[in-house]
């Protein structure tokens, strides 16, 4: 079984044994994948059909809303707490960053750069918002209400004390480590306090 | 007419008797019982294909399929059990019994009391959800089940579930629990109260002797009904299907029927009045009302549901506030706290309580999509 690129780095991450909270696991496909390793846990989701998804996969997966935060998990239950590609899209964006990590020891959190050279050109060359393989959507039409870059995010953790364990910045499946706030469309990030 | 594939068709209910005496929670005892219950499907070699469904208030071991050819009505959850459906008796072996104090074939207070020869009545002793369960275990050893595949119930049938889980953690591999709670709250005792004191206060129910009487309390249980009744519908549900309307199109300025919900409500109230027997309706709110498995652990469900082996679905809707999502969360988040494995869906409906019986698609989608993986899990 292969796994989507940036869920393949997180997976990388978590040791076997772990108990993984996975928010925002969509159908489920990096709990299954690490099921297979001796990980337990749950995924959280809103989306009917992907709880449907995950209960098809035998996949332990929570029905609810992430803005309502984290309420139903108690502090320190969790190795580590993963939200892929979602911090973006959320309105309690640093609620949840605290939150991950009052429930986990560690966060894994992955999010598209904004600061990507891509992204940077077609504001340049064209004025307009960008859309790109990991924003691929018009700036009316769009999940995305808090966009950041590697900068932004570092700010973010500093600010509340977070510590920053490992960065892993991607462009498709390559690693980037030269210039990678330019070069990287893809930013991993495994934080603890 | 041709058979419908996807029905468990014609089903005779069976009685096993029980003579090793049972002591409930209340320290009383029963020297015999018997307990009516209907199979479907057949039991692997090994036994391990077994599903116990677990009824809740008013329902009873008819869960399937048609007595006679023309009845009208099928069992209580027909659309959720049968070849091919949710359910699937063509890979499980499905049983579904009435009760201890039920009044449908089940030893109850409707029941004659060997020792006097006279119906039960107000003597028959109080039984609780575990006490229920005890029962259900010796029926299971009498089927030669020694570990279900999978206990499953809605509502007070949820807590059964819940309990069996707690009870015999090494017999059941999965439980479903479906609309309900770790324990009611002061407004769900305070709703079972107004419809008890509706049937203990109707000057036919004699302290609960009425079979002496040659009466029967119609008047309680149905205005006990009818109270539970608007618990087990939505606000919505209930504004859509009867909102204002009027039988007659205008206001005739007195008590009589006038709007479709009253002229609903009395007829559901008739109608359950008719087959229902009082004293098992104060039974079975009672059970309600005790059922608190943290109880024994200082209020900590966490705790208690540590004791639990089996891996759970738990599922809620979106309009039921008789046993609100809220609840459901409560039993959620001492599972995972304790570390044993669930799924949570908190189900769209305009069904309200009553949806666990209804047949919104997502709901039915999840419970085939799990209890599929039960299936494989045994290779049925």
């Amino acid at each position: 079984m292969s796994l989507r690129s940036d869920l393949q780095k997180i997976a990388n991450d978590i040791p076997p044994g772990a108990h993984v909270l996975d928010l925002g696991c969509g159908d489920g496909e990096l709990l299954a994948y690490l099921a297979a390793r001796g990980v337990s846990g749950y995924g959280v989701e809103i989306d009917v059909d992907n709880v449907i998804a995950c209960v098809e996969r035998g996949v332990d997966v929570i029905q609810g809303d992430l803005e309502a935060g984290l309420a139903g998990f108690a502090d320190q239950s969790f190795d580590v707490v993963v939200l892929s590609q979602t911090i973006q899209a959320m309105k309690q964006t640093e609620q949840i960053l605290l939150d991950m990590l009052r429930v986990g020891r560690e966060a894994i959190v992955t999010f598209p750069n904004f600061g990507y050279w891509q992204n940077r050109l077609q504001i340049l060359l064209h004025g307009r918002m960008p859309v790109s393989e990991t924003i691929p959507y018009a700036w009316y039409d769009t999940p995305n209400l808090h966009l950041c870059m590697l900068g932004d995010f570092e700010a973010l953790c500093a600010k509340n004390g977070i510590r920053v364990v490992e960065r892993v910045v991607m462009d498709g499946e390559q690693e980037i480590t030269f210039l990678p706030n330019l070069l990287g469309s893809l930013a991993l990030y495994r934080v603890s306090r | 007419m041709t058979p419908d594939p996807h029905s468990v068709g014609l089903v005779t209910p069976q009685t096993a008797l029980f003579d090793t005496p049972l002591t409930l929670a209340s320290g009383a005892t029963l020297e015999h019982y018997q307990l009516v219950f209907e199979t479907y499907g057949e039991l692997n070699a090994d036994a391990s294909n077994a599903i116990l469904i677990c009824h809740a208030l008013s329902g009873h071991h008819h869960v399937a399929g048609r007595h006679h050819p023309d009845d009208k009505a099928a069992g209580w959850w027909d659309n959720m059990i049968g070849p091919g459906k949710p359910i699937d008796t063509s890979r499980f072996f499905v049983v579904g019994l009435n009760n201890l104090g039920g009044c449908h074939g089940s030893t109850g207070p409707s029941s004659i009391n060997p020792a006097t020869g006279q119906p039960w009545g107000a003597s028959f002793p109080v039984v609780t959800v575990p006490d229920w369960v005890h029962a259900q275990a010796r029926l299971a050893d009498r089927l030669g089940i020694e570990r279900w595949a999978a206990v499953i119930g809605g509502s007070l049938g949820g807590m059964q579930a819940l309990q069996w889980t707690l009870t015999y953690p090494d017999r059941v591999a999965h439980a479903l629990v479906i609309a309900s709670a770790p324990k009611l709250t002061a407004q769900n005792i305070a709703f079972n109260d107004v419809a008890r004191q509706a049937i203990l206060t109707d000057p036919d129910f004699h302290g609960g002797d009425y079979y002496a009487h040659g009466t029967v309390p119609r008047r309680g249980l149905r205005l006990a009904r009818m109270l539970g009744h608007i618990t087990y519908l939505s606000d919505d549900g209930m504004g859509a299907k009867f909102g204002r309307m009027l039988k007659s199109g205008e206001y005739r300025y007195g008590y009589d029927v006038e709007f479709e919900i009253e002229s609903y409500l009395r007829y559901q109230g008739d109608k359950f009045s008719d087959y229902f027997d009082a004293n098992t309706y104060l039974l079975m709110t009672k059970a309600l009302d005790y059922f608190d498995p943290a109880q024994a652990f200082a209020g900590n469900l966490a705790a208690a549901l540590g004791q639990a082996k089996a891996q759970f679905l738990v599922a809620s809707f979106t309009t039921d506030w008789r046993f609100s999502p809220a609840r459901s969360k409560e039993i959620v988040k001492a599972l995972i706290d304790a570390k044993r494995r669930v799924s949570y869906a908190e189900i769209e409906s305009t069904h309200g309580h009553d949806a666990f019986l209804m047949t919104d698609a997502p709901y039915v989608r999840l419970m085939r999509a799990y209890l599929n993986n039960v299936a494989k899990e045994v290779g049925a």
